[in-house]
Formats: structure tokens, sequence, C-alpha cells
């Protein structure tokens, strides 16, 4: 990826590219929706019609029609606005909380990978206990611990997540090490921490890469279910876990749409993220094909 | 290879450091409190005396290393506080109402086995055929659904619309009695009651929350089923087996089937985390009156010592099960040595 490649090499990659694109249209399907929904966080709050937090109790509990596409809910408050105006702030929880995972789980993974000894064994330790707890438990008890708000979801859902990322560096660290490239580039004279970072570091991205994907829909779920509790986000902000727990108390008595359309973009947003993990895993890993 | 008694020796002594790994990031989380601890502890209606009264049995003007004895101590002998809501001690609040959270539980994980299992393993066996493709669906779309939607859309079809299912408050309609206490689990103590009317109650009562808890854990039991049933199918054991005319039958059940439950076992370990913490968001959507719906009413009234309570309590929980299937591992496959890792 960020080793410099020869032209034909590169070329190659981009009829590779295109080629699992082809064979695979739900891979290419899932790359257009990831583009529709970072619009949605984007330009959403510039263009939907209506302001998400103005309440209209007229027009309460109205069943979807031309003029609200997805209803209204128990405050007159459009539901499609609502549902557009959160893509952000769950987009940005979830790419927030994935990108610190991603840089210290990298940290910790390279260094334990590429030193070995007693670093190694205590970040194994120290995974180890993270994994020991079930993960979204031990969220909440981080975000009980540390305080009820948006950042503290941010952090709960990092931790909670670093493990892997540590682990699949590690793993890739460790096993080039000792390689030849890598002791030339030492023998060459470049410290330890160059031939880490600008030499065997750059060979761990793809998977990482791949993880970041897979990992984003978990995290985008993980985050809806803390607001679903009660944790983080504090109404009236649109965002799609509290949206459904508030729809939720208007499911029995069948105003359906309050919760059901948060509920769709949630889903429709995890199953772009865990669709695009799988394409993009036949993209850099194609022995692991399924 | 060493005696059998060995590797599960050593399986039960890995889990010691893990334990106190557990418990000491459980210390922590209950320290790291915002603003002062003993203040969140005593509670909302605290005075400055309850509060030096509560930092005096927390020892919390002691040093940190103290402290943290201290708290060990009180964890061996059961001591996990007391909750400020319902003015009980942990201890006695999480095991009143951990009955009602495992039968939830291992009601869709049963559930959730009798429907993945065969799917892999249909899957695998008609490798690229319609069946194959379902499982494909199925266990994309079963990551991708978050189980407190898909709860609430179970409970506006079969309740609201179809009107099939009961309310979904709790574990038995009010027009029954609860069965007496034997077991703890309603299906079991009202068939030891001999009251098949409250066991079909029960039941009914399970019936949607089981199902909201098994579509979400099935996927990751159907995926890895099938990918250990195509490898165990490819491997030359099962060729050498076809090659000497075993029935089909035989081959499968016999030996790709038996080889490729190993892994399934293996998995089952990820699949508790995903289970116990999903456990939570259903508890909380069908109103089940289990420690996670206490877990999250004590967090929204701010119960510290309720919350850390049922988070060490569901490690301590998750470590056991882990090292239950890691044994059991080790009858099913006697090969497995643990000292080998």
């Amino acid at each position: 990826m960020s080793s410099p490649a020869s032209p034909s090499a590169a070329s190659g990659q981009v009829a590779h590219i295109v080629y699992v694109l082809r064979e695979n249209p739900v891979t290419a399907l899932s790359f257009a929706l990831f583009g529709f929904i970072v619009l949605s966080a984007l330009i959403g709050p510039y263009v939907v019609p209506y302001d998400p937090l103005a309440t209209n109790s007229a027009r309460a509990l109205e069943a979807p029609s031309a003029a609200h596409w997805f209803g209204t809910d128990q405050l007159g408050r459009d539901v499609f606005s609502r549902v557009i105006v959160a893509t952000r702030l769950d987009l940005t929880i979830s790419v927030a909380a994935v990108a610190i995972s991603f840089v210290i789980g990298a940290f910790l993974g390279a260094v334990a990978g590429y030193w070995g000894g007693w670093i190694d064994a205590l970040l194994n330790r120290i995974l180890d206990t993270i994994m020991a707890f079930p993960l979204f438990i031990l969220a909440m008890g981080i975000v009980a611990a540390l305080g009820n708000s948006v950042e503290n979801i941010i952090y709960a859902t990092a931790i909670i997540n670093i493990p892997f990322y540590a682990r699949v560096v590690r793993a890739e660290v460790n096993i080039r090490r000792e390689a030849g490239f890598a002791l030339a580039a030492r023998l060459a004279g470049n410290s330890h921490a160059r031939v880490l970072a600008f030499h065997i570091f750059p060979n761990a991205l793809p998977p990482m890469m791949v993880q970041v994907s897979l990992n984003m829909g978990w995290a985008i779920l993980n985050a809806a279910g803390l607001s679903f509790i009660g944790l983080g986000v504090r109404p009236p902000t649109p965002e799609w876990g509290i949206m459904v727990a508030e729809g939720a108390n208007f499911i029995v008595s069948g105003h359906w749409w309050i919760a059901l359309f948060p509920g769709l973009w949630l889903m429709l947003a995890v199953f772009t993220f865990n669709l695009m993990g799988d394409g993009l895993r036949d993209i850099v890993d194609p022995r692991r094909r399924t | 290879m060493a005696g059998r008694g060995h590797p599960v020796l050593w399986r039960l002594a890995q889990t010691i450091p893990v334990i106190a790994g557990v418990v000491v990031i459980s210390f922590i989380l209950t320290r790291a409190l915002p603003g002062d601890p003993a203040v969140q502890f005593a509670g909302l209606a605290a005075t400055p005396e309850s509060i030096a009264q509560v930092r005096e049995a927390l020892g919390l003007d002691k040093p940190l290393i103290q402290q943290f004895l201290i708290y060990c101590g009180a964890l061996l002998q059961g001591d996990l506080g007391r909750s400020v809501v319902t003015g009980q001690p942990v201890v006695t609040d999480l095991a009143m109402r951990l009955p009602a959270s495992l039968e939830l539980t291992l009601t869709a994980l049963l559930l959730a086995c009798l429907v993945a299992i065969p799917l892999g393993l249909l899957a695998a066996v008609h490798q690229g055929s319609w069946i194959d493709q379902l499982c494909r669906v199925v266990v994309t779309a079963g990551v991708s659904l978050p189980t407190f939607f898909t709860g609430i859309l179970l409970i506006y079809v079969f309740y609201y619309l179809l009107g099939w299912a009961p309310s979904p408050l709790g574990r038995l309609d009010f027009i029954y009695f609860d069965p007496p206490r034997v077991t703890g689990f309603h299906l079991i103590d009202t068939l030891i009651d001999g009251d098949t009317e409250t066991f079909f109650g029960a039941l009914r009562q399970i019936a949607l929350p089981a199902i909201t808890l098994a579509l979400f854990t099935l996927a990751p039991i159907a995926r890895m089923t099938r990918a250990a049933m195509l490898g165990a199918l490819s491997s030359d054991y099962i060729r050498t087996a076809r090659a000497a005319g075993l029935s089909p039958s035989k081959v499968l059940f016999g030996y790709a089937f038996r080889n490729a439950l190993l892994p399934v076992v293996t998995t089952l370990g990820m699949v508790f985390s995903f289970v116990l913490g999903a456990n939570v968001l259903v508890e909380k959507v069908f109103a089940w009156p289990g420690i996670g719906s206490y877990a999250v009413e004590a967090l929204v009234q701010s119960d510290y010592a309720a919350v850390q309570g049922f988070v060490l309590a569901m490690a301590l929980l998750f470590v056991l099960l882990n090292l239950l299937i890691d044994l059991s591992y080790a009858l099913i496959d006697p090969r497995i040595g643990f000292s080998a890792k």
C-alpha cells in the first residue's frame, strides 16, 4: 500500500479491485451506500426539510405522508430530518472511537511485536484482561465510572476495541522483525524506531484496514446500544439509538414509524460497513475469500 | 503426552491471573468515579455525616494499596457493597435476579444452536446452493441487526399486529402466580410444580425475547459451523473414508461433523461475550427482570455500587464460562493438552 510499487504492479492492483467489484456487485453496492452515508453526514443538516429539534404539537404522531416522509414523533418533530441529521453524530462517535483504538492499538502492538520480551508479556496480560470482560458490559462500566457523556462513550468504545487492533499489528510486526528487508534496513544505519515505523509497520496496514471496516459496524452498534439504555447522548439530540428507545414507548400503541426508521438507518449503516469489510478483505487478502 | 489431570489443573491455574486482572480493573472502575467516590456511593440524599461515614466504610481515607486490599477482602466475603436504590446488598439483588437472565440466555443459546448448526452444516454440504446463499444472508444480517431494534420489531408484529404474543412486560403475566422457587427458572419450576398452565404462560412470555437474542447469536455459530465443516470435508481423512466406501451419512456425521464441532465449541466463548452484552439490551426492551435491566436501572439512577457489582459479576461469570468451554474441549478432544500452548 504505502510501499513504493512499480507502475505495472499499481495497475495490476487497480485491475484487481475492478475485478473484485465486478465479480461481487454486493461489494460495489456497499461502496455506493457508504458514499450515501458519508454524504448524509456531511451535508445532511443543511438539506433536511425540517429543523430536527422543532416541535409542532398540532402535528404530533402523524403517520408517514408526503409532507413527513417518515412521519412525526410524539412532539411533532419530523422523523426523516432527525434520522438524517443523526447520521453525523453516530458516524462521529464510531469514527472517533475506531480512530483512537487504531492509533493506540497500532502503537502498543507494534512495540510489543518488535521488542517482545516483558513488554510483550505485559501487553498480552492487559489485553487478556480486557477480553475477559463481556465487551459491551465493560463499556457500560467504563461510562458509569468516567461519567455519562458522549466523549466517554467514545473512550469506552475505543478501549474495548484496542485488543483487536493491537493483536493484528503485533502478529504482523512479529513475523517480520527478523525478515531480510528489516535486517537490511537496520544494517543501512536506520534506528529501531525508524525500521519499525517506516519499513515493518506499513506491511500491517492492509489487514488493519479490513479490521477497521469490520470494526466500524460494531462500533456503531455498540454506541447506539449504549445510548439506547440511556448513556451518553441526551434527548432531544437526534441519535439513532436514543430515537429507537423513544419510539419503543409508542410501538405498543401502533406508532411504528418513530422507532422503525432510525432503527432501519442504523441497520443500514452497520450492514454497509460489514459488507464493505468483506469486500475489502477480498481485495486485500484474496486467500481468505469466503 | 502428560496425563489428563495435569493439563486441567494447568488450565485452572491460568484463570488466576485473569481473575486478578478483572478484580484490578473493577477496582480502578470503582475508584475512577467522577468527583469524590464517597459522595457518589453515599447516594443522592447524602448528608456530610453519611458521606464521612461512607468514606470511612470504604476506607477512602487510606492509601490506595490498602484500599485495594480492603476491596479484595470484601470481595472474598462476597461483599459488593449496598445498592442505594433497593437498599439491599448488591450480591443479594444480583442473586435474586440472576436466574431470570440465565433462563433467557440459555433458552436463546439453545434455540440459536438448534437453528445455526443444521444451517451451517447444510450450507457447507451444498456449497453454492440456495441454502448456502441463505446462510450467507442470515449471517450478514444477523451481525448487522441491533438486538434492541429486532426486539421492538418483533413486539410490533407479534404483539400489536397479530396479537399472538403476550404484552412484553416481564417473565409472567399477572394472571399467573410465580411458581414455588426451586431452580429460579420459571420453565423448570412450573414443571416441577406440575402446573402446565403457568408453564405455557411462561413459555409464551419468554418466546419473543429468546428469539430476539437467538437471531443475534446464531450468526457467528452458523458462520463457524459452515467454515469448520468446509475445512473438515476437504481434508484427507474424509477422502479416505469416502474411498473406503463408508455411507455418506457415516462420513458426514461420524467423521466430518465430529471434527468440525471442535472449532465451533471454541467460538462459543466469543459468542458468550456478545450474548451477555446483548442480554442487557433485550432485557431492557422486554422489561425482563434480570440482572441486565437491574444494571440499566442502576445506571440511570447513578447507583454506582450496583453497576460495578454487576460488571464484576458478569466478568467472573464470563471467565467461568470460558473455563467450562476449555475444559469441555479437553473432554471432547483428548489430543488437546493445555500445556501445548
